[in-house]
């Protein structure tokens, strides 16, 4: 590959424009990691993206329909990509070869916003590999950590073969939003923790209750009693054999962790596990991270950077990036306009008790206490949030009102889709409920020796909304190739508590 | 170029036709394959692979957007298994890719999924073609059709043999004698040419979902002869109680209403073959799809007179689709069957919806007619 290497780096105007541009977004107080740019032709591009930033991964087929999509969608002249960033530091980005220089000044632009915003906001400390010893700055070598990946894989591959190695990473991508999107707060999931306990060697007393005079010993804890509570110990133990103790989101884990499974099974089911890790927090600041890549590179562009000349097209350009529809939120315009709101709130005081309490709405159209607060307060709320608890803390029925948000549903009478509300309690509990767990299912992980047949039993947490049946059965399959038992998930199907369980051979649903 | 993911493209594009092969009977009933592009290929919108994963059931979800309307307003029709909820995000909801096959594979993988024999020809074919096949080589030609391979291993046996090759500098010159250079022939082949009459009823009772069905079906009948045969001709009748000639167009879009004289549709085929299709020159297949609900018993009496005087000695086929629709008597199909029991010639089938298009297809072509 590298005889045929493209030259890639950025040509000499850009480069220049590229450190202006740096420079305006330190000033404004932007703290990233440092940034490679490289310039690549649209098939290239298209490739780059198609394996989500990382051209090294390891083989698998999705990636080869990703590729055709984007390709036959530029080819056709349906979209383009304009830029790639990836989370690692150094940060690396794409620029598209035969692009305007305003339309490659604005993508540096926005760039520099992402790279923030994956160095500062809290969700992307689970993608740290470590710290640098000499400077405290994270270690996140994941370009290299992908192409480690992929070469394990691929030595799989070379050894097990194409088709058992395939269909096995095909079952754990059917697994692979079954993680845990708290790890933020909870552990680092990287590291295969195998901390046993240690276990206490002194057999346990049965406790008696307290007995001043020995003669009374058997009258006071008599036989019957004691045996009740010798049986409530054996009992308490049994249930802390259950293993998971406590439900575990992490399914992907634990079947790493108890599983049967073989060592290049292990190896795949541990690579897909770790890059839905690295992933997830993507998924959980889309709205944030579009949103602060977007306000970034158009105060950049608009104060510091476009001439005259290039305002039109810079605003052509951000017209159709900001686009709206009311069948489909848009992140980067739901994004830049809450932060939005929230720099002119805090820079008028619109918060705290008095502004809550205040119902009269003369006052309220003029409210401002001209505190300046606002850009600190963005610049806390990048670090802070994830998409969740941003609309939930900083949407207002104004907002909602102002950016004409609404819900929309299925109606089965007339056969489409249509407005169900602009309510603001609405359209924030659907938009919640739509970002919460990244639009998934919250399923945990049960018990592993379900009614002591060494059955895995999952539980899916009902929310209102059915798994989709199909579905569902096909990821039971894929779990009894990983678990090699039985397995089943407790749901809810038409309001009714239904057990789904695949042996291996049927499938059968028990309400 | 070459890219790193061209392997993993390949790949995919293996399983796409892998699954084409087993799923092709889910393809076909989703009415997903249309178009042409040129003579040879069609582009077809095909599923992507979604790779299962525990995820809520579609339409119960709905979302949330921004725009103008209100409570009640339409958002557009609902499709098939288009999923509004999701990701919040761009770039979702894109769910059909373009995947190019040509016409040919297309039609061998619906032979072999079906099982449809070969088509007998008539055997009285008079039109030849002419075709040059590269099948040779040869010490002259133009440099444009150098076989280097050839030339190549000829310059090594000469150097071999004159012992001027040397294995720690093996380079190889060739000179002009060992060259060698592709050579064709020139074959005559004789083509069979077939014409399809397309013939449907758009009376009233005839809804978009009938007429969608009988745009899939002919589509895969089309491709199939169109297999079978080079020059393959294509003409469409619409009827109610008149009938016309229309190009393809028209025969899928246009919805009339009114009464309903299938014998219109069958005198008009017959002027059109005693015109255009000497009998003995052409492989005619008539296909007519109604919903059955012919206008009277006389003129379903003038069809069968018209089908067993006229058409039938000229085709090498009539088959005959009903199409399932509520309103209409159903009626025709029965007539037809009592009246040609056990004519080869005539096939009829019953086509009671999208998934019924499988059977019926091979219903009509399965006989190898």
């Amino acid at each position: 590959m590298a005889k045929f290497a493209l030259k890639t780096a950025l040509p000499g105007y850009l480069r220049d424009e590229q450190v202006r541009i740096a420079q305006h977004a330190r000033d404004f107080g932007l703290d990233y990691f440092p940034t490679l740019f490289e310039m690549l032709p649209y098939d290239h591009m298209n490739e780059v993206a198609a394996y989500g930033g990382f051209p090294s991964r390891y083989p698998h087929w999705r990636f080869g329909m990703a590729y055709e999509q984007l390709a036959k969608s530029s080819e056709y002249g349906l979209s383009t990509i304009y830029e790639m960033v990836i989370n690692n530091n150094p940060a690396v980005a794409y620029l598209l070869e035969g692009n305007s220089i305003i339309d490659q000044k604005l993508v540096m632009a926005h760039v520099y916003g992402h790279v923030d915003f994956f160095k500062n906001n809290f969700a992307f400390r689970t993608t740290d590999q470590g710290k640098e010893a000499e400077n405290g700055e994270p270690i996140r070598k994941w370009i290299d950590a992908m192409a480690n990946h992929g070469a394990v894989v691929r030595r799989w591959l070379g050894r097990v073969g194409i088709e058992r190695v395939e269909t096995f990473i095909d079952d754990c991508l059917s697994l692979e939003n079954l993680i845990d999107p708290h790890s933020a707060l909870r552990k680092n999931v990287f590291e295969q923790s195998q901390l046993e306990t240690p276990v206490d060697e002194t057999p346990e007393e049965v406790p008696r209750l307290k007995v001043s005079r020995e003669y009374m010993e058997e009258y006071i804890n008599p036989e019957a009693y004691m045996d009740r509570q010798r049986k409530k110990m054996d009992e308490e133990k049994s249930r802390a054999k259950k293993i998971p103790e406590e439900p575990d989101r992490d399914v992907m884990g634990f079947l790493l962790e108890h599983g049967p499974l073989e060592p290049w099974e292990r190896d795949v089911l541990a690579v897909i596990r770790r890059e839905a890790y690295y992933f997830a927090p993507q998924m959980q600041t889309k709205i944030m991270n579009e949103g602060w890549a977007t306000y970034w590179h158009s105060r950049i562009i608009t104060e510091r950077v476009a001439e005259g000349s290039e305002i039109i097209d810079y605003a052509d350009r951000c017209a159709g990036v900001l686009a709206t529809s009311p069948r489909q939120l848009n992140p980067y315009k739901l994004g830049v306009e809450l932060y939005r709101h929230i720099e002119d709130r805090w820079n008028k005081g619109q918060f705290g008790k008095e502004w809550d309490e205040c119902d009269d709405l003369a006052e309220r159209n003029n409210w401002d206490r001209k505190l300046g607060m606002g850009r600190k307060k963005i610049f806390e709320v990048r670090s802070l949030y994830n998409d969740v608890t941003f609309i939930d803390e900083f949407l207002t029925e104004d907002f909602v009102a102002d950016q004409k948000m609404l819900t929309f549903g299925f109606n089965n009478k007339n056969d489409r889709w249509e407005v169900e509300s602009r309510a603001f309690a609405e359209v924030k509990q659907k938009l919640l409920f739509q970002l919460t767990n990244a639009g998934n299912p919250i399923i945990e992980v049960e018990d592993k020796n379900f009614e002591n047949r060494g059955e895995l039993l999952l539980r899916h947490s009902h929310q209102g909304i059915d798994l989709k049946q199909d579905y569902a059965q096909a990821v039971l399959e894929s779990l009894h190739r990983v678990w090699k038992r039985p397995v089943q998930i407790e749901t809810k199907v038409e309001e009714k508590r239904a057990m789904l369980r695949y042996d291996g051979k049927d499938h059968a649903i028990k309400t | 170029m070459s890219l790193r993911v061209d392997q993993d493209h390949a790949r995919f594009k293996q399983i796409v036709r892998g699954r084409v092969r087993q799923n092709l009977r889910r393809y076909i009933s989703k009415g997903e394959l249309l178009g042409k592009q040129g003579k040879e290929i069609v582009s077809i919108p095909v599923p992507q692979i979604d790779i299962p994963r525990f995820r809520f059931a579609d339409k119960q979800g709905g979302g949330v957007g921004q725009g103008d309307g209100s409570p009640g307003d339409s958002l557009g029709d609902g499709d098939g298994d288009q999923q509004g909820s999701g990701k919040a995000g761009q770039g979702e909801g894109q769910h059909v890719l373009e995947v190019d096959v040509s016409l040919e594979d297309l039609a061998e993988l619906l032979g072999e999924e079906l099982e449809l024999p070969n088509i007998e020809d008539k055997g009285k074919s008079r039109i030849a073609e002419v075709k040059d096949k590269y099948s040779g080589l040869r010490r002259v030609g133009p440099n444009s059709l150098r076989h280097f391979r050839r030339t190549y291993r000829a310059a090594l046996k000469r150097q071999l043999s004159l012992g001027n090759y040397d294995p720690k500098k093996p380079m190889i010159v060739p000179v002009r004698e060992d060259m060698r250079y592709r050579s064709w022939k020139t074959l005559t082949e004789p083509v069979a040419d077939a014409v399809i009459l397309y013939m449907m009823d758009v009376s009233g009772s005839m809804g978009d979902e009938q007429k969608e069905i009988v745009r899939i079906e002919s589509f895969w009948i089309d491709t199939w002869l169109a297999h079978q045969y080079k020059g393959i001709e294509t003409r469409f009748i619409i009827h109610d109680a008149v009938a016309r000639e229309v190009d393809r167009d028209t025969f899928f879009k246009t919805r009339e209403s009114g009464g309903t004289m299938i014998s219109s549709a069958y005198k008009l085929a017959a002027d059109i073959i005693e015109q255009n299709y000497p009998t003995d020159q052409w492989n005619i297949y008539l296909f007519h799809f109604s919903d059955g609900d012919n206008w009277s018993v006389d003129d379903t009496l003038l069809c069968v007179n018209t089908l067993k005087e006229k058409l039938l000695p000229a085709a090498n086929v009539f088959c005959y689709g009903q199409v399932e629709s509520p309103y209409g008597s159903g009626q025709f199909i029965k007539d037809l069957r009592e009246h040609f029991r056990g004519d080869e010639s005539v096939i009829t089938s019953e086509i009671r919806d999208r998934d019924g298009i499988v059977d019926s297809i091979k219903d009509f072509l399965g006989k190898g007619k």
